[in-house]
């Protein structure tokens, strides 16, 4: 059983992860955890306005406290301001935002960092903070992203529009398409601003190094953002080094810019150590949220359940800087059909910026809005048809060979139906309620979500693999590991191909002085992408191992395999040869035993804004999830009793990981579908702690059944698909279709809170 | 104003200076230098800094730190090292209970004072038991596994 013959001994196994003892133990130093001998602490000043013009600031008070090393405003910076294609590395049109470091000239939401202070302790940061004398003009400011097209409407940055940008898809002629409908069911969908919410908030640490290096480490999913700290600072790129420990959760919070520079701007300035961690509160206030949307759908069908016409209508909310927000709606257009083959499309979406937190990525990026929408509105669809809403997805389901609205033709496995199938199957007949006020429903929602970065960003990812001389394996990659697996992943390709166990690897990451470049952990993207360049460079390593192996045994290359810390001959097993001795055969004869590897994603042109044609992303993964819900029609409360999700995995690198992905995915999607929702009031959000703002508790969900598929028909190792965001989007939808078909109302706004069901019941 | 306070910390007796009010949290994390002990709120709402205080289990960032004086304090560090892991450690790691980790610290300290009190738990009183301690990746699944599969190791 060898990786010769895809018989794996590692991959597709359930296998405690390779960093699973280092943090059971408390051994792991997060970003948060790391102190230095004299390291000053920094604090941030925040606007407690929404929109206000900044007149003046001093300082001099809060400079004049004993402890205080500096403080700093928009005017220490540099370069405060710099245009940057948020997240991105290689160059590309079009996706620009502004980022500012501090406040200047008008501040754009509450929360809005004005200035920072470095002392000696936090508490003497808190009395600097205190004595800071900033001078407001408050302004009107505008907070509804409808609000802010209308001519006239106050204007949140410097430009002369709210508009951020918008896309179109057209396919067919969508007034034909209406016209062959015999149903037409409209409905408009709105979701709230939501947070990630992760445990760890944002902290991190930042020093000189002896070298004349400025090093920061950081909770991040981005290290290579060092070249815009570089650019703030006015620094070579060369100069400044980002290091990402362990993180304590990410799900696309910590893909922008949160600490690194404040941090290195106090470097920059004191030449002292500094650390920084946000309060609760901060973090909520203050790092960018998953959009608001208000999505208006009209879909027509043919009374055999056909769809022959979706027009699609998408307002976005930015906030109050640009940030991901164009990224993050082009996937919102692409993918506003859902994994539904139709006749005619039109789809229109805008993102526009208000006063309000500034929006940015969020687990599904775009992605689970939509879901929200096709999914619920292919329940209402069924209902218009008295269909069985299985039934019309399947009579609907886009299958490998189909092409998207956007011409894209889906190449690679398309297993949504399948998924669909087997939830249904496993949620089986519904509970039988014993009680007048409990109505039981089921629901089902499916769904596609891209792995890997949209193609036109022509992405590329580094992994370096060296097998040492005692036959143990290193690894060096730029990943950052946010807790999905980012490095055990890359563990297991190499142990499985290079034939030695999970623990003789070791992995180091996360640092852009001293691991190769690997890009972003986001857009589930570091499996497909640095799982491919590990592969790689494993691969050549184990060519070079079994050459020379068959060399030295005089035996035919493929007879030979490795497995088990052996170099072992298929037909021969008393001439197996221990892993170690041929690897100091291998060096002594100058036999490369390391390898650097560059893996490049299929790149393509950019999509044709003007038609909304073109390929934006590689490969989907699609699942389907199913719910049973049980609602109090006293109180509106809907428990889940049951639920279930099934995925084509593609090939699981290791089940007890994807397992642990597809259940987590579930209920971070579940607590947007039922209680999950930033509160304003003119832009000050009002639940900025974890008492009010509600995720999912241990009591509030239930055990999830997991199906997975293995089609194999992935473009990541050994033929898998990313797990990370597709694992989340459908919750919602499902969740909500299930009180639906529970109340016989339709809810078409998130969250689905007890009080929206008691008036749907009501209506 | 400080104070001298005396704790048993994990098994050994430590002397600490402490505010008076300052939290216990800040106390271990600051002044004894225990990391492993997490601040996700310091408000009493996600359990991540949940410690065992003369056996109960406590989110020590709402115990003020004067309040420990004389008491005993044990961490995820005090219930076992690499060499002899407690079942709850052991069966955290392979029952897949651990994504990013940043919860497990708290975690572990729970289920421990649950099964110290009810050696035997169902399912559902293993999600009661551990309903003040958030974790934002796992959808809390593999850890009532896990502590599942501590209590039946430790009760056969
Ligand atoms: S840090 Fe103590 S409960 Fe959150
Ligand atoms: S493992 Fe990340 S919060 Fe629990």
């Amino acid at each position: 059983m060898s990786f010769k013959d895809k018989n794996f001994r590692i991959v597709g196994k359930p296998m405690p992860r390779h960093d699973a003892w280092e943090k059971v133990l408390g051994n792991v130093s997060y970003a948060g955890d790391h102190e230095i001998p004299g390291m000053l602490h920094v604090k941030v000043l925040r606007s407690e306005y929404a929109a206000a013009r900044l007149i003046a600031i001093d300082t001099s008070a809060a400079l004049a406290v004993k402890g205080v090393e500096t403080v700093l405003t928009a005017e220490d910076v540099p370069n405060n301001e710099t245009v940057t294609k948020f997240g991105q590395t290689h160059t590309v049109g079009g996706f620009e935002g502004l980022y500012r470091v501090l406040a200047e000239k008008k501040v754009r939401f509450f929360g809005e960092a004005v200035a920072i202070v470095a002392a000696k302790s936090p508490e003497i940061c808190d009395e600097a903070l205190k004595l800071i004398r900033v001078e407001y003009e408050p302004l009107e400011g505008v907070f509804d992203p409808a609000e802010a097209l209308k001519p006239g409407a106050y204007l949140v940055g410097e430009d002369d529009s709210n508009l951020i940008c918008q896309y179109k898809v057209r396919k067919g002629d969508i007034g034909a398409g209406f016209a062959k409908a015999d149903v037409i069911v409209e409905n408009t969908y709105r979701v709230p601003q939501v947070d990630h919410a992760y445990l760890e908030t944002e902290c991190g640490s930042a020093w000189l190094a002896e070298d004349g290096v400025l090093t920061i480490r950081a909770s991040t999913q981005v290290i290579e953002h060092f070249r815009g700290i570089a650019e703030v600072l006015g620094l070579p790129q060369n100069k400044v080094r980002v290091i990402a420990p362990m993180v304590g959760g990410g799900f696309g919070g910590k893909e922008d810019i949160t600490v690194e520079t404040f941090l290195a701007l106090v470097v920059f300035k004191t030449s002292k150590p500094c650390t920084m961690t946000w309060t609760r509160e901060e973090s909520l206030l203050s790092h960018g949220k998953r959009h608001a949307y208000t999505m208006k759908y009209k879909t027509g069908a043919s009374s055999d359940g056909k769809l022959v016409a979706l027009e699609v209508d998408i307002l976005s909310d930015a906030g109050a800087y640009v940030y991901l927000s164009p990224w993050i709606l082009l996937y919102s257009t692409v993918k506003a059909t859902g994994p539904y083959n139709i006749e005619t499309v039109k789809v229109d979406a805008r993102t526009v910026l208000t006063n309000n937190i500034f929006a940015s990525a969020n687990r599904g990026f775009g992605g689970v809005q939509v879901c929200f929408a096709y999914e619920r509105q292919m329940d209402e669809v069924a209902k218009a048809l008295g269909m069985d809403p299985l039934e019309l997805r399947r009579k609907n389901f886009l299958h490998q060979g189909d092409a998207l609205a956007t011409g894209r033709v889906l190449e690679h496995a398309v297993e949504t139906e399948q998924t669909a199938i087997n939830v249904r199957k496993m949620l089986g007949e519904k509970t039988v309620s014993d009680k007048a006020n409990i109505l039981i429903g089921q629901g089902i929602a499916s769904s596609m979500m891209s792995y890997g970065r949209m193609t036109f960003l022509h992405d590329t990812s580094r992994s370096y693999v060296s097998i040492e001389l005692d036959g143990s394996v290193t690894i060096r990659c730029g990943v950052q590991d946010i807790g999905c697996g980012q490095k055990s992943s890359l563990a297991s390709i190499a142990a499985e191909v290079l034939g030695v166990e999970l623990t003789d690897v070791t992995v180091y990451f996360g640092d852009t002085a001293l691991t190769p470049l690997a890009g972003t952990t986001t857009a589930t993207r570091q499996l497909y992408m640095s799982g491919n360049a590990t592969l790689k460079a494993a691969q050549y390593i184990r060519d070079n191992l079994l050459n020379k192996g068959a060399e030295v045994l005089k035996v035919a290359v493929e007879d030979l395999d490795l497995a088990d810390n052996k170099l072992v001959v298929d037909s021969d097993p008393s001439l197996a040869m221990p892993l170690a001795e041929l690897v100091k055969i291998c060096a002594s004869d100058g036999v490369e035993l390391f390898n650097l590897a560059q893996f490049n994603a299929p790149a393509r042109e950019f999509m044709d804004f003007t038609t909304g044609q073109g390929q934006v992303f590689a490969d989907f993964t699609f699942g389907s999830h199913g719910i049973e819900v049980a609602v109090d029609t006293d109180t509106g409360k809907a428990e889940v009793l049951k639920y279930v999700s099934s995925y084509d995995v593609g090939q699981a690198l290791n089940t007890l990981s994807a397992e642990g992905q597809i259940e987590g995915g579930a209920i971070y999607g579940l607590g947007y579908g039922m209680t999950e929702e930033i509160l304003y009031e003119k832009g000050r959000a009002l639940n900025a702690n974890l008492a009010t703002y509600l995720i999912p508790t241990a009591m509030d969900v239930p055990d999830i059944e997991v199906d997975m598929i293995e089609s194999h028909g992935g473009i990541g190792p050994f033929g898998a698909k990313g797990l990370g965001e597709p694992s989340s989007v459908p919750s919602a939808p499902a969740f909500v279709n299930a009180v639906c078909n529970a109340i016989g109302k339709s809810l078409s706004e998130l969250p689905a809170t007890p009080e929206r069901i008691l008036r749907a019941l009501k209506n | 104003m400080t104070m001298n306070i005396e704790i048993k910390f994990n098994g050994q007796t430590k002397s600490l200076t402490v505010k008076t009010t300052q939290s216990l949290l800040s106390a271990l994390r600051e002044d004894a230098k225990a990391k492993e002990v997490k601040d996700g709120c310091s408000e009493g709402d996600c359990g991540a800094c949940t410690i065992l205080m003369d056996g109960k289990a406590v989110n020590s960032c709402l115990v003020l730190a004067p309040a420990a004086d004389g008491c005993e304090i044990v961490t995820v560090k005090g219930l076992g090292d690499a060499s002899n892991p407690s079942t709850l450690q052991r069966g955290f790691v392979t029952s897949g209970a651990i994504q990013c980790g940043f919860c497990t610290a708290g975690m572990v300290v729970s289920a421990k004072a649950l099964l110290d009190t009810n050696p035997n738990p169902s399912r559902a009183e293993i999600r009661e038991g551990l309903a003040g301690n958030l974790c934002r990746c796992t959808g809390y699944q593999k850890i009532i596994d896990a502590v599942e599969c501590a209590a039946q190791k430790n009760n056969s």
